[in-house]
């Protein structure tokens, strides 16, 4: 499949004497949900980390739209289009949500070294922000400052800073972690709403989640991938209920 | 520049990083265990030379004032933690790094009023008062001697205490992993004091055996703290051997730039330019170390694992 | 929005209460019999300066440095230093001054930025202990006995002269609301957003796509500048300059100011290098070993007042 939109060869990183990511080589091809899944410490979270540039890998490289990202720094990244959300919430929590997004917009309108014109009032990042907002159902909380919002309304913010980055793709790292089932659900139709859109690189625990969205699974165990198919082909595969079993963690 | 120069001036140097050593010894511990930037050591490296001076001056033997300056550090070391710091550890650094920036205004002006702003002089016995003959006509005092050999073995006996005590074991725990350490059923804040206690009497033994050559005086241990400051640094926080490492190097590269630096500027520049350049540019030379090696290794030597 | 709109209203009479009794005391102190206040006030305009560039980093940007006072000591010692050499022309010395405070902000903040946490506090106070121990063993320009300024800085307009006490005053006072306004306008521009938006988190600001570090830098060089700009006015102001205007006490006094007045807070600095500043005066008159009561004092604030001034009479208003 040389059509993929994201592509990692031979991706290696390990900590120490812990192997994070052994040769890990997959493809995402532009318009799929593709579920990476496996057992803690799999190696999932460090993937994501390679893949938006927070790590440099040992070994291998990565190709993001034909070109190759790998030494790119993270923000070089996100500029190519390739943003992710983080598993631990991440917003600047002192700021309101709708600074939040503004300063995501900001980001994507060139360099930012402009000294002296009030950019909380500027019409050229509220508005945008104020469209995502509404896109991730937050419409009624932009005044709240973020670290007084709901743990779901925060990985909802999380979702609105990655679309307002402008991405082709993005990287969620467990979206509907922490979350209670209503929540979750309220997540998987976002997910789905922007399917359409974009393609996505989902990392989840959820496995209901996992198997209403994804079109493809990659199932990582130890830093290694050990199958990739569809979620069918996955639930059927007995390496992969040895891994889960062996591993007994579902969180 | 003959040779028994150079050595003897190596010697300086590695005497100057043992002191370093012993500064930085207690103060990586601190910092890699409890994650605590304490200013305030500086003070405990003058409060232990004002102990060991005044116990010295009382029994009129050095030995002694060395003796009674442990105890006496190890109380106050205690005391300290447990009153003003232990408060501390749950904050940020710049809460700690203001916090014991008062502790330090505070023992400087409580130094000043209890023994006089002159300062102390320490008498050193007669039998360590002299000069041996090493070889090769180099001539060293049996003094300086005698810090390098008290502070190897201290730095041996700190190692050992670190590598194959059950406390150590702790210790180096507590280092690289506070909370599994805790998840362990280590009693946490008993550690913390007695780590910080032998930091106390390690800093206390610095200042008190620099005091001879020094004189003991308000403020003495502030310009030691900022060198031991980048000698942990250097070495990676948390690290005892990156803490002895790079306390003989700093020792080391400090004094031999003093005394050679000009010697070895004249070879570039005009005897004038070397005579000014030498002494401004000895004098900020580990600090470029510094900057040097945390601009390829921004976590030091021997960076802290896990965290 | 996100400092709070009650805090806003509060803090502006209280910029503007603090910049009033400024420009008023060469008036009022005379009249209240206490002239010797006039020079106290200029120095805490001066110490405000500093304490207002250092909280851009510190406060705004999270970047705890501890080598701050380095720049008071570059901004004086040009001027000292050009003097020295018979140079006096304002329009000369002062760009240089700031050229020289910018070129070592920019190689300072280039290595103290790889770091972080405990690393860049002891890495800031480092480089300024190795700028501090240079003017210690520079002999031509005086070691640690400093260096007198016999000339302050000549503009070359006879009805502008620093030599007059008053025009010296009104100087620094300009030079304070100067840098208020700035900071006013930086902290709420793209740029100001994007520093602050790094301290709260660096890397959510990466993965937006903002190379954080250049930003970062770029603070640390602006506030070199304008420490050092403090710099300038204290060393024409005292007509002397000397190491210790720039060891690392000084550093920790300054941070010190900033959070005694309100950290991330703009008049914060201000107030607080006034209280500062004022107490130890008071101090001073009941007992010279002052330190033993400053030292506790100053963990107190630490302990139970990190909101500093501003946050105490702005309560209610929660704050990070």
């Amino acid at each position: 499949m040389s059509d993929a939109l994201l592509s990692t060869v031979s991706l290696r990183k390990s900590f120490g004497g812990v192997v994070a990511a052994d040769g890990v080589s997959l493809e995402v091809v532009p318009g799929e949900i593709h579920a990476v899944i496996g057992p803690n410490g799999a190696g999932k979270t460090t993937l994501v980390n390679l893949l938006s540039g927070l790590l440099t890998p040992d070994a291998g490289d990565i190709v993001f739209d034909g070109r190759p990202v790998g030494r790119l720094s993270a923000a070089a990244r996100v500029k190519r289009g390739l943003a992710r959300s983080f598993q631990i919430t991440s917003v600047l929590r002192e700021f309101t949500a709708a600074d939040n997004v503004a300063l995501a917009i900001q980001a994507r309108q060139g360099h930012s070294f402009k000294f002296w014109k009030p950019a909380l009032e500027d019409l050229a990042l509220r508005q945008p922000a104020a469209t995502i907002l509404a896109q991730v159902g937050l419409a009624d909380r932009a005044d709240i400052v973020a670290g007084n919002l709901a743990h779901g309304e925060q990985r909802q913010l999380e979702i609105a800073m990655v679309l307002a980055t402008g991405p082709k793709m993005l990287l969620l790292d467990e979206p509907m972690a922490g979350m209670g089932i209503e929540e979750s659900q309220r997540m998987v139709e976002l997910l789905q709403d922007l399917k359409s859109q974009y393609t996505m690189l989902l990392i989840e625990h959820d496995m209901d989640a996992v198997f209403a969205l994804a079109d493809r699974i990659t199932v990582l165990v130890y830093g290694r991938e050990i199958a990739t198919g569809a979620p069918a082909d996955i639930r059927a595969n007995a390496e992969v209920r040895d891994a889960y079993l062996g591993a007994s963690e579902t969180d | 520049m003959d040779v028994s120069l150079v050595v003897e001036q190596f010697l300086n140097g590695f005497q100057l990083g043992i002191i370093l050593f012993l500064m930085a010894a207690g103060l990586t511990l601190v910092f890699g265990i409890l994650d605590m930037v304490n200013l305030a050591h500086g003070s405990l490296y003058m409060i232990g030379a004002f102990y060991g001076a005044t116990f010295a001056v009382w029994t009129d033997s050095f030995i002694l004032g060395v003796v009674l300056m442990v105890p006496a550090m190890l109380v106050t070391g205690i005391v300290i933690e447990r009153i003003a710091l232990r408060t501390l550890y749950a904050r940020d650094h710049l809460d700690q790094v203001l916090a014991t920036f008062g502790l330090i205004l505070f023992f400087n002006a409580l130094t000043r009023i209890i023994w006089g702003p002159e300062g102390v002089v320490v008498p050193l016995p007669d039998f360590l008062n002299g000069s041996v003959d090493l070889a090769f006509g180099i001539v060293y005092p049996v003094f300086r001697i005698t810090i390098i050999g008290v502070g190897l073995a201290v730095a041996l006996g700190l190692w050992l205490l670190v590598s194959h005590t059950r406390i150590g074991m702790l210790i180096r725990a507590g280092a690289s992993n506070r909370t599994m350490a805790g998840a362990l059923g280590v009693n946490i804040p008993m550690l913390f004091t007695i780590v910080f206690g032998i930091g106390a009497v390690l800093a206390g033994l610095a200042g008190l055996i620099f005091a001879p050559i020094q004189t003991v005086f308000v403020g003495m241990g502030e310009d030691v703290l900022i060198i031991a400051f980048v000698v942990i640094v250097i070495g990676g926080i948390g690290s005892i051997r990156g803490a002895f490492i790079a306390a003989i190097l700093a020792g080391l590269i400090d004094t031999m730039g003093r005394s050679f630096l000009d010697v070895l500027l004249l070879v570039f520049l005009s005897p004038n330019a070397a005579e000014s350049a030498g002494p401004a540019l000895s004098s900020m030379l580990i600090y470029i170390l510094m900057a040097a090696i945390l601009f390829f290794r921004p976590q030091g030597l021997f960076p802290p694992k896990g965290r | 929005m996100i400092a709070g709109i009650n805090m806003k209203s509060a803090t502006s009479w209280m910029t503007l209460g603090v910049l009033v009794m400024f420009a008023v005391m060469p008036f009022l102190a005379p009249a209240l019999g206490e002239p010797f206040y006039v020079k106290v006030f200029a120095r805490v305009m001066i110490w405000s300066i500093a304490a207002i560039s250092l909280n851009l980093i510190m406060g705004y940007g999270g970047m705890i440095s501890f080598g701050h006072a380095v720049f008071l000591g570059i901004g004086g010692y040009s001027i000292g230093i050009a003097s020295t050499h018979g140079l006096d022309n304002a329009w000369i010395q002062w760009p240089l001054a700031i050229g020289v405070c910018a070129v070592v902000g920019l190689i300072f903040g280039f290595i103290s930025l790889r770091t972080r946490g405990v690393y860049f506090i002891m890495i800031t106070l480092a480089l300024a202990q190795m700028i501090f121990f240079l003017s210690v063993s520079a002999e031509q320009y005086g070691s640690d006995d400093g260096l007198n300024i016999w000339q302050r800085s000549e503009f070359g307009v006879a009805w502008f002269d620093l030599e007059n006490a008053l025009t010296m005053y009104y100087v620094i006072f300009a030079f304070l609301v100067a840098a208020l306004f700035a900071m006013w306008r930086i902290v709420n521009s793209r740029f100001g957003l994007v520093v602050r938006g790094s301290r709260s988190n660096d890397l959510r600001m990466q993965a937006v796509g903002f190379p954080t570090y250049r930003y970062r830098l770029t603070a640390f060089v602006i506030a070199g500048v304008m420490c050092g700009i403090a710099g300038i006015l204290q060393a024409n102001f005292e007509k002397f300059v000397s190491p210790d205007m720039m060891n690392w006490p000084v550093s920790g006094e300054l941070i010190f100011m900033v959070v005694l007045g309100g950290m991330g807070t703009l008049i914060g600095p201000v107030v607080g290098a006034l209280v500062f500043l004022l107490l130890s005066e008071i101090l001073k008159d009941i007992t010279e070993h002052w330190h033993i009561i400053f030292g506790p004092f100053l963990v107190l604030v630490v302990l139970f007042a990190r909101g500093g001034v501003v946050g105490l009479l702005t309560t209610g208003v929660s704050r990070e």
